[in-house]
């Protein structure tokens, strides 16, 4: 049985089966109660939960974040959202020592159950300080664990995965995905949080990607393929650890390699899946593996500028036919 | 006994009358508390004449507590017992002589990194131990071998953990800034100046959460008394009113600045603003036991959270690296050990009521500081860790794959 869902109520039913399951759940931040989630994730979530489990705070990321760390510390499974992952950036202290380093620096004593979620991401037109591309600040962070979901389904078994594991996890959400529908089984499904998924299966070239960028893959991918063309595309989903058993089975099929992310190239979440591909599989490249990263640049309020920052299907298409006449 | 109470609190209001500004009773300044506890302590005294003490415990006067918010304080004229007393000396002496043997293996460079003595400041730790239970949540920063001493862990797991060896609470990983006891409900151990304070508030947050009959007793130095996080706690735990004790220890210095030079306002037990204060003599272990009562009892009767600052001071510097003598006197630190130290005002105690002689004091001394150096030995005698420690303790379920310095030095499952 399936029903159809945009992806903050798949979202939304994930954070409300696992609090319903454990009585440790409770979700934090900012305007996640009364008003009902500012984009709409925790609607009506507290007039079933209560207002101590659905917990609205005030705006103060660093404290409230540390918290939910400090709860997480007692056994407590917090949620915290952040209205903007940009924000967090004000918790980085806590985010990066207390959760990520606690587990390690006290030989074990501690685990911290933790989830961050929230959404990220170049949107339409927000400015550059609230569309900011975070994941590549916390991928060097021992201890935490990356995650990236796309679809209304990957959305909701992951979400779940993350609240039932007991490791620090950030979860990121796309601002731009949450309006995308998709049918999703009634059945509960929980899908593990450390393994990419290959969504299109092919034999000329392996495009990796994550998040928003699938769709723009996608996208792609439908005109490569009326060029005669069959791609292997892999969402990432973990971008922390990477899941690079998945990634080398595909390499070792196809013999090139393209990463597009939304990220800056910095630094950036492709840069270390190259590295990470060349340690492992260098013998069975054909080519150096491309990258399509967003430009290294604040994200520009002008419209045009935006979108000349961001990846666009067209340069993923020119891409990969000149990966595939090397 | 509780009618008492009930009778001197009514009394209490009607020598102080109602501030003209309201509610609020603004007591801050000594003056203005001096005239109004000194009526209030005389029929104190007067109550307690009619029901004399028993007989193994004796009646101690002390110092009076400054309050913020507050109508009444903790009590200034208290019951202790030879034991209780005993006990003291002996815990305090304990830390004592682990922070001075901490100090040498620093010196003989057996401890690295940054190691923060507590010398000086033992009285605010023992000074909880009788009130607090195991069941009460404890977190500081990084000061903070004695808060693991009196949690539960040895001299010998303590020193272990200070030399890096793998029988140290963290298993070598964590050192001086990184003790925890969970068993006993001990948070640590803490590196970043004030970022304990939110923990320690999600410590309170779990307790209400788990409607549990504990508090969170949430420490902190006059340094970190200026961090923001600090005020975005208070806000949330009066908010949701937290069983928080905030204990500010005002050991009078940041690393190397004043705290009359770091705070616009150095009355740190006013600075929760809308949460009461009251102001200890945190080298009094008395007065420590009875403010840490009187808060605990404050959050466990749901008022939300109170602020308790002690003040106090360390012989040490800031830590080893810091030779505390640039930016004080050495006859400062002599006129505190002369005048106001911990130790030996607990000591006077028993001496001066006759429980104990000080011939008696010595030799307990003596056997401490060879129990110290015998566990000190067998610390320094605790095998490194394993190297495979290096990579375990990633995640909660061992990672599968972590990276070396170089493609062939990596762990893999």
């Amino acid at each position: 049985m399936l029903h159809k869902l945009f992806m903050y109520e798949a979202l939304r039913e994930a954070i409300d089966e696992e609090m319903a399951r454990d009585k440790r759940v409770f979700v934090l931040g900012e305007d996640v109660g009364h008003y009902g989630g500012s984009y709409k994730v925790t609607k009506q979530l507290h007039t079933k939960y209560g207002d101590l489990r659905v917990l609205d705070t005030p705006i103060a990321e660093n404290s409230f974040t540390g918290m939910a760390i400090g709860a997480a510390m007692t056994g407590l499974k917090p949620v915290v959202e952040g209205m903007n992952l940009s924000f967090l950036l004000l918790a980085f202290n806590q985010i990066s020592n207390n959760a990520g380093m606690l587990h390690y620096t006290s030989g074990g004593n501690w685990s911290i159950p933790l989830v961050i979620r929230g959404p990220g991401g170049i949107g339409k037109q927000l400015s550059a300080e609230h569309s900011q591309r975070i994941e590549a600040y916390f991928q060097a962070v021992p201890g935490l664990k990356i995650v990236a979901c796309s679809t209304p389904y990957n959305a909701k078994g992951l979400l779940k995965a993350a609240i039932r594991d007991n490791n620090p996890v950030l979860f990121l959400e796309h601002v731009l995905l949450y309006n995308l529908k998709q049918e999703i089984p009634k059945q509960e499904y929980v899908l593990p949080l450390d393994k990419a998924q290959v969504v299109r299966e092919g034999s000329d070239v392996t495009i990796i990607t994550y998040s928003r960028m699938l769709h723009h893959v996608m996208q792609a991918v439908k005109q490569l393929v009326a060029q005669g063309m069959n791609p292997e595309v892999i969402d990432l989903i973990s971008l922390k650890p990477i899941d690079l058993e998945t990634l080398v089975t595909s390499v070792s099929k196809t013999h090139k390699a393209i990463i597009v992310e939304e990220c800056m190239q910095t630094g950036g979440i492709a840069a270390e899946v190259m590295a990470q591909i060349y340690s492992h599989a260098f013998d069975e490249l054909d080519a150096p593996i491309r990258r399509l990263s967003s430009k290294d640049v604040p994200t520009p309020y002008n419209g045009y500028l935006e979108q000349a920052c961001l990846v666009q299907p067209t340069q993923i298409v020119e891409a990969v036919k000149t990966l595939m006449s090397t | 006994m509780h009618l008492i109470w009930m009778a001197l609190r009514a009394s209490s209001r009607r020598l102080w009358g109602v501030c003209s500004r309201g509610r609020l009773r603004f007591t801050c300044a000594a003056g203005s508390t001096d005239s109004a506890s000194a009526a209030v302590q005389r029929e104190r005294v007067e109550a307690r004449a009619e029901k004399p003490s028993a007989p193994s415990t004796k009646n101690f006067e002390l110092s009076p507590f400054a309050l913020y918010l507050l109508d009444r304080g903790p009590e200034t004229l208290v019951q202790a017992s030879r034991e209780e007393l005993l006990g003291y000396h002996r815990l305090m002496f304990t830390m004592r002589r682990m922070e001075i043997g901490a100090d040498q293996l620093y010196k003989a460079q057996k401890i690295r990194g940054f190691c923060h003595l507590y010398d000086g400041q033992e009285a605010v730790a023992a000074g909880m131990s009788q009130v607090i239970t195991f069941d009460d949540y404890l977190i500081t920063a990084y000061r903070n071998h004695c808060q693991q001493l009196m949690r539960g862990d040895t001299v010998e797991g303590i020193i272990a953990e200070l030399l890096g060896r793998a029988i140290g609470c963290s298993q070598g990983k964590g050192g001086s800034m990184h003790l925890y006891f969970p068993e006993n409900n001990y948070f640590g151990g803490n590196g970043i100046v004030g970022a304990q304070v939110p923990l320690g508030t999600g410590l309170a947050f779990a307790a209400k959460y788990k409607k549990e009959n504990a508090v969170s007793i949430t420490m902190m130095g006059d340094g970190a008394a200026n961090q923001g996080q600090v005020y975005e706690s208070f806000n949330m735990a009066a908010l949701w009113k937290l069983p928080v004790v905030y204990v500010i220890e005002n050991n009078q210095y940041g690393m190397g600045t004043s705290a009359n030079r770091a705070a616009a306002n150095p009355l740190y037990y006013t600075r929760g603003a809308y949460i009461p204060g009251i102001r200890v003599d945190g080298m009094d272990v008395l007065a420590v036991r009875e403010a840490t009562r009187f808060a605990k009892d404050w959050c466990l009767q749901g008022n939300g959270p109170i602020l308790l600052e002690m003040q106090t001071y360390r012989y040490h510097g800031h830590s080893m690296s810091d030779p505390g003598i640039t930016y004080r006197t050495r006859d400062e630190i002599n006129e505190m050990r002369k005048t106001r130290d911990p130790i030996e005002k607990v000591k006077s105690r028993l001496v001066d009521v006759g429980w104990v002689t000080a011939d008696e004091l010595k030799q307990t001394e003596r056997a401490i500081r060879q129990d110290v150096d015998e566990a000190i030995k067998r610390a320094l005698d605790a095998p490194e860790p394993a190297p495979e420690l290096l990579w375990k303790h990633l995640y909660t379920t061992e990672a599968t794959r972590v990276r070396g310095t170089s493609i062939d030095n990596g762990y893999e499952a």
